[in-house]
Order: C-alpha cells, then structure tokens, then sequence
C-alpha cells in the first residue's frame, strides 16, 4: 500500500487521525496531516481506507 | 424472511454521499450492478472549497474532483450523469429519471442531496446568486471580479465564508442577517460577536438582527436589497445564502416517508429496501430520539459508508449510524471547528485560550452535559474534546481533556 497526500488541499479536520492514528497525525500549529506512514503494514489497511474514504478534502488517495 | 442479497442498487446522487456509498460496497466487495444516478453533470466533486478556493480563484474545477478518473473507473458504475431522477415507483422498485429511461433496483439510496434556498421572487434577476453547485460558485466568481458591492444575505457559513472572500478580493461587502451575530445559529452569542468583530476589522458592513424584504432591481438586475425595516441596501450583486432544502419533492407519491428530509430509523432505511444517505436523511439522534439532520460534508461520507454496510448485512442485520457531527469554516486567518451540535446549547464555556486572542477552544452545554466543542485556531487540540461530546460528560468548571 502506498499513501499520497495533497496536502494543500489538507483542511485540518484530523479524521484520518480518528480512522488510523497509528498512520496519521496532525501538525501543532495548523492540524495540517502528518503522514506517520507512507507504507502502513497490512494490519492497516482496512482503517487507512476508512480515513481515505472519511476524509472531508479528499486529500488522501491511497494506491494498492 | 430473509431478503435475497441485492444484485442491482440504484444511487441517486453523485456527490459525496452518493460516491461514499458507492465506494463502501465495492470495498464491502458487492459485486453487482450498481448505478450512480447524478443531474449535475460533472463527476462527484467537492462543495466546501466553493465558498474558498474556487471562489477566490485559488483553484480551478479540476481541484475538486472528489476522486481521479480512474479511481472512478475503478467502481465500475452504471454512471448516469446530467440525469434527474423524476420519480420511484416503489411497488415495481424502479427509479424513472427525467430523459423518460427507467433503472430497476433491489435496494435504493436517496442522496439527493439539498438545493439552496432563494428569496422568493429573485429567480431570472441578474446579479441575484446562490452558492450550491460550480455554476453558482463560477457564476458569482464573474459577477466578483468586477469588484461590486456585494450584499450578502445571510450569515451562515456560505454567507460568512464568501462575504470573507469577496472581501479579501476587494469587493465592497455588506452582511445581512436576521440573528443576533453572523453564524449566531452555530456559535452562539459569544463566538459570534468575535466573527463579527473579525468581520467588521476586515472592512465587512455587518447588519445583524434585521431580515431582508426582497431584492430591488433596475433594468432586470439587482440594484439593492429593502429590509424589513423599511431601510435599503444598494447593491450591484446579491448572493443569497440563506440555507437549503431537502431534495426530495421527487419521492411525492411513493410511499418514501418525507418530513423535512426522507424519515429514516436509526440505521438509515427509510423502509421497503429504500435508504438515505447526506443532507436529505434524517434519522433519530441515538441520545434524545428526535429526528435530525445534518448538512456537513463529513456527515456525508460517513452515511454513505453505513448505508453501504447496511445494505449488505440487510435491514434486520443493519447497525445503528452514530456520530459526532463534525464541521469546520475557514474566514481570513480563522479557522472554526465544530464538533457535536451547538445549536441547543444553554452554556458555553471557553476551557483554552480566550476571545481577544481569538484562540479557543469552548465546550457548549445542554442540561449541564457537553453537546459540543468548537475550536478557533487550535485545531489539533479540539480532537481531544471530541470524546467529551460523544459521551456527553458532564461540563465542569475545567473540563480539559
């Protein structure tokens, strides 16, 4: 699994941190996302797709 | 009895409720037919940045594209795009769309979404804009480059999020809206009289308290707004943000229940394999029994996900749909953060930061339980409210995580 972020189009909502926390995180000053991750284990999967298909900018697009 | 598994489901919507749900089956691995019926004709895009980046030229059409032409294809969709849905007939499970084609169904999910509200009277008068779809953001992007006097009806968050940007793209701007602060309804007194302040240091003109009459024309087009007080407003551009209704007038004789939106139970079917998905759904909150429903982006996606589980574990199988409502509007340097509903508070309580630093984080109350948490500035660390308003814990004096 190979993760890509926009993160221009980032808006700082953090629900990829509530889907996947051990992948995503969020930047102090601005909640920008923090990619943990790029290339999650298998055990990751399923919530990387939660927080791919949740994500309200859609700027996570997650290629398998 | 238990239903067969569906082979053919029928979406109509094609924005972000209507893709979720598409996207949860085929991740569900449904391997039937699956038809994504839209009557805007571009493939799924995003609304929130229309109000933003494509309205202050920031980006093109092309940056809010939901998903990229491959991922779309990757559905594999019957894609019916730039087709309204004009009526169900329940009893033989079909959708008629208005081109006169008919699309059978086993299971059916009505995101259709909600269109804006317009003054009465303003249809077909120029200068006089909704913000909805890209037509309406490109529409109102035109009228903007001329750098009018704006008027802008309404202080909710379409209202509020382009009277910041038309500002900042040197327009003339004028706010007008019938609550006490702009977006008074979701923040509150407080909060609201900072927005304001914000507002009015940026150059906004901020009426509050006041409703618009009608709009007043010369020459076909809008030349000012009357408000019910008697006073007037000259403008050279109107936009009208005054929210939106349900899409659902084309569910009117199929049995479908509609009050509002499309009455749903608690996992989002609406009865006889039809369900509801986004702004048109509304369903009985699991706290107080009262059927809600919510217009936010993320509130979309994630319906759409649980009526696609839903409708693969069937109607008897089906989960309850819960969630902490999450919204968020970016004004100037201002980003505003909501999660839970504020619009019930009774309380309201700043637990970080403060209102002159414009730098917050405030729980909101209801019977002495947090209903919601709304953050100015401090985005990462509201996500740590978020648990207080989906327990509805007790507000304290420092109710810190």
């Amino acid at each position: 699994m190979r993760i890509s972020i926009d993160f221009d189009k980032c808006c700082g909502a953090g629900q990829c941190v509530l889907a996947a926390p051990e992948v995503f995180d969020q930047r102090d000053e601005d909640g920008i996302v923090i990619l943990l991750d790029p290339h999650p284990p298998a055990d990751q999967y399923e919530t990387v797709r939660q927080a791919e298909a949740v994500c309200p900018a859609a700027a996570i697009k997650v290629e398998q | 009895m238990t239903a067969a598994a569906p082979s053919r489901i029928t979406v109509v919507g094609a924005s972000a409720a209507g893709l979720s749900v598409a996207e949860g089956l085929r991740r569900e691995g449904y391997p039937g037919r699956l038809t994504l019926i839209g009557e805007e004709a571009h493939l799924p895009y995003d609304r929130p940045p229309l109000s933003k980046q494509l309205l202050s030229g920031q980006w093109e059409a092309d940056r809010l594209r939901l998903r990229d032409s491959a991922a779309i294809e990757a559905l594999d969709l019957d894609l019916r795009l730039g087709t309204r849905a004009a009526a169900l007939d329940t009893a033989a499970g079909e959708v008629a769309l208005a081109d006169g084609s008919r699309v059978g169904h086993d299971a059916l999910v009505v995101a259709t979404g909600a269109r804006a509200r317009r003054l009465p009277g303003t249809e077909g008068i120029g200068g006089v804009h909704v913000l909805r779809t890209l037509e309406d953001a490109f529409a109102l992007r035109e009228d903007v480059a001329a750098k009018p006097h704006l008027v802008v009806v309404g202080g909710g968050f379409v209202g509020a999020e382009a009277a910041a940007v038309a500002r900042a793209l040197g327009c003339e701007v004028t706010m007008v809206t019938d609550t006490a602060q702009p977006m008074g309804d979701a923040l509150g007194d407080d909060l609201g009289a900072m927005l304001r302040a914000v507002h009015t240091e940026h150059g906004v003109r901020v009426e509050t308290g006041v409703l618009v009459d009608r709009v007043l024309t010369a020459d076909g087009r809008a030349s000012g707004v009357r408000l019910v007080d008697g006073r007037t407003i000259a403008a050279d551009a109107v936009l009208v943000g005054i929210g939106a209704r349900p899409n659902v007038e084309w569910l009117a004789g199929s049995g479908v229940p509609v009050s509002g939106g499309v009455v749903c139970d608690a996992t989002l079917h609406a009865g006889s394999g039809v369900w509801a998905a986004g702004d048109v759904a509304s369903w009985p909150d699991p706290r107080t029994g009262e059927l809600v429903r919510v217009e936010h982006r993320t509130n979309a996606a994630e319906q759409g996900l649980a009526v696609a589980r839903n409708i693969l574990a069937g109607p008897e199988r089906a989960a309850p749909f819960e969630t902490v409502p999450y919204v968020w509007t970016d004004q100037y340097d201002l980003k505003i953060q909501i999660y839970g509903r504020t619009r019930d508070a009774d309380e309201v309580r700043i637990v970080e930061g403060g209102l002159a630093e414009r730098r917050l984080i405030a729980l909101y109350g209801r019977n002495g339980r947090v209903c919601a948490a709304v953050g100015v500035n401090m985005v990462r660390a509201l996500r740590g409210y978020r648990p207080q308003v989906a327990e509805a814990a007790e507000l304290k004096e420092r109710s810190t995580p």
